[in-house]
């Protein structure tokens, strides 16, 4: 049974969900479109069909909390406050770009808002969230590091070597699966001999769960619990959200060793109209006000492909900047 | 002055430092309650306690994750991992992540932290204890790569990477550890990195050399001017960045030059050096610069024939004389 909305959040914060839900799928679709037509280039991945976990987990989350991705990471960017201008202007290669455009797709970061970055090699960010972690709690600071990781990262050596560290030295650490069940082609059966994820935490004496991640109150709600668990505890906590990718793992993957009737099954569970339908039937919002939402959110995504059209490219003497401080 | 080993004055430069800066923190495989596999942090432990003392899991890529994710987050960690061999099992976060973080996020960030790695051959470790990986980090952009050869220059090196705020890999020669000579007795005692230095004036031939060649370079100079030859000895120091302009003006100088690398000789240092010396100095060279190499070859266990896969005094003293006298 569906939790009822109100009794989790407030009507502001729910509709919140929706629009960072809506601005996110947006900006991804954009992002495919602007792919055809050459704007942006080099590897993409992106996210549609899983908006529900980066922004429910992202609202379980405190603002002083780290948070560090893989390379299909531009929704968290954005959820998390990331300038959705400054983040396609950073996929065009722009000078104006998140990381003047020497990052592209993969690598996302702003300081500023406790985003410490997309990485780009399966598994690279486990012990550097791990390390985040460790100053935090050196340095006395109340916050924890949130780190999100696809299916495929579980079987590399740093998800093992961060999970043992992190529980030994006692870390605030949440580690979050987004388990969208492929790795890039190879499906999780192919590849995991236990393909549960949540439950290989036993290993390390984590305490894990599993939760719908087509569902945003369901990962808002787990994200919180594990959050103040983690905050609370000092310790690691482990949350497996299952999900679907709509699209291939990269723009130039067509997906065909999925099945159309699994695409079909997701689907229906696309957490943007489910969600809009819930918000509609318990009166938390009006059709106008989610046409509203949507509007704006289009809007903030033209002008981001217009910011990032009309924006310099960068000089050539940049490559020998920021190498060295 | 104070006399002391290599190791006591890497001891003393991780103590002051440690002093000096609370957001310095050391980790590694048995460096805090069993004091370092070379004891190099001897006393650490129970001087800063176990909070900036920390022992780890063997777990190599992990050791440098999470000194790149502590360096983010504000602290100046020194990671030590036991031998520059295990060092392959960290490559993807020293190459992939230490060495790229700042540049592909557009400088937002930048990563305080020092690798500490004993290496080098000698002592009869065979193949998988006694590499020379030192080009290996040295052709990677976006980190400092520092090999001291003597007692007061560990000191000053070590406690320069551990306050620079790029990241370093700092490389300890074992058979160097117990090496005696003075060292500054000033705290604030750096040497500063990027510069090498001319450990010995002569005027016939460079030679360059850099960590335990260096010594053996000295040794082949002293030897030498007894034959009536005048070496001039070039110490590297740091081999990224790379003094070339102490470099060169000496081969300026002389005319000549033998450098000598405890590497492989395939694409060594060595390679990179003489390479540099014939772009910018063809047209005061008298002869071709001759490179003194560890053999390409795995490193044998037995001590009889460990010996010809490293360079020894006699090849540098050798290969003087025969830049000099034009043998090749």
């Amino acid at each position: 049974m569906q939790t009822r909305l109100r009794m989790v959040l407030p009507d502001r914060e729910l509709l919140k969900l929706y629009e960072q839900m809506f601005l996110s799928r947006e900006f991804e679709e954009s992002c495919a479109e602007q792919y055809t037509k050459g704007h942006i280039t080099g590897f993409l991945h992106l996210y549609s069909g899983q908006e529900a976990v980066a922004v429910g987990a992202t609202a379980g989350l405190h603002k002083d909390d780290y948070i560090l991705s893989a390379y299909r990471e531009h929704a968290q960017a954005i959820v998390r406050g990331a300038e959705p201008r400054r983040v396609m202007a950073e996929l065009f290669g722009k000078a104006t770009g998140i990381c003047k455009g020497k990052g592209g797709s993969m690598h996302l970061f702003d300081p500023s808002l406790n985003f410490m970055g997309g990485y780009a090699i399966v598994g690279g960010q486990f012990p550097i969230a791990v390390g985040l972690a460790f100053s935090a709690k050196y340095r006395g600071e109340d916050r924890i590091s949130a780190c999100f990781f696809g299916d495929g990262a579980v079987n590399q050596g740093t998800f093992h070597e961060s999970l043992n560290w992190a529980q030994l030295w006692r870390l605030p650490v949440l580690f979050i699966c987004e388990n969208n069940f492929y790795g890039i082609g190879t499906e999780v059966h192919r590849s995991s001999a236990l393909a549960s994820i949540h439950k290989r935490t036993c290993g390390y004496d984590i305490p894990s769960e599993k939760v719908d991640g087509m569902d945003v109150i369901a990962v808002y709600k787990a994200v919180k619990y594990a959050a103040e668990k983690v905050r609370e505890s000092g310790r690691p906590y482990f949350i497996e959200a299952t999900t679907y990718r709509f699209r291939g793992h990269s723009m130039a993957d067509p997906a065909k060793y999925r099945s159309a009737a699994e695409h079909e099954v997701w689907k229906a569970r696309d957490p943007l109209p489910n969600y809009a339908k819930q918000l509609l039937e318990e009166g938390i919002a009006t059709r106008a006000q989610l046409d509203a939402v949507e509007a704006r959110c289009r809007q903030t995504v033209e002008e981001a492909v217009t910011f990032a059209e009309e924006s310099p490219w960068p000089e050539d003497g940049v490559v020998w900047e920021d190498i060295y401080v | 002055m104070s006399e002391m080993t290599y190791r006591d004055a890497l001891n003393l430069a991780l103590k002051e430092e440690m002093r000096h800066d609370p957001s310095v923190v050391v980790l590694g495989e048995d460096v805090a309650l069993y004091e370092g596999s070379f004891k190099v942090t001897r006393g650490l432990l129970a001087e800063f306690g176990e909070e900036r003392v920390k022992d780890t899991p063997i777990s190599e890529n992990t050791i440098i994750g999470v000194s790149v994710g502590a360096a983010m987050g504000g602290l100046r960690p020194v990671a030590e991992l036991m031998t520059i061999n295990f060092a392959l099992l960290a490559m993807d976060q020293i190459i992939n992540h230490m060495a790229k973080i700042r540049s592909m996020f557009g400088g937002q960030t930048h990563l305080p932290m020092t690798i500490r790695m004993p290496g080098g051959g000698g002592s009869q470790l065979a193949a998988q204890h006694s590499q020379s990986l030192e080009t290996y980090f040295m052709h990677c952009p976006g980190m400092h790569v520092l090999y001291p050869a003597t007692p007061a220059d560990a000191k000053g090196l070590l406690k320069s990477a551990i306050r620079n705020n790029n990241p370093v890999v700092f490389l300890e020669h074992e058979l160097l550890y117990n090496s005696k000579g003075e060292v500054p007795d000033d705290p604030e005692f750096l040497v500063t990195i990027g510069q090498a230095e001319v450990k010995r004036q002569g005027d016939q031939v460079t030679i360059v050399a850099y960590a335990r060649m260096t010594i053996l370079a000295l040794q082949a100079a002293q030897e030498l001017e007894k034959e009536g030859i005048s070496c001039e000895v070039v110490d590297l120091r740091s081999l990224a960045p790379l003094d070339e302009t102490t470099i060169l003006a000496s081969v300026r100088k002389t005319g000549r030059a033998v450098v000598v690398e405890e590497c492989w000789r395939t694409c060594g240092l060595g390679a990179e050096i003489a390479s540099r010396i014939f772009e910018n100095c063809f047209d005061v060279l008298q002869s071709p610069v001759k490179r003194v190499s560890g053999l390409d070859v795995p490193m044998p266990y037995s001590r009889k024939i460990e010996k010809i896969c490293i360079p020894q005094a006699e090849d540098i003293k050798q290969a003087v004389r025969d830049v000099l006298s034009g043998t090749y």
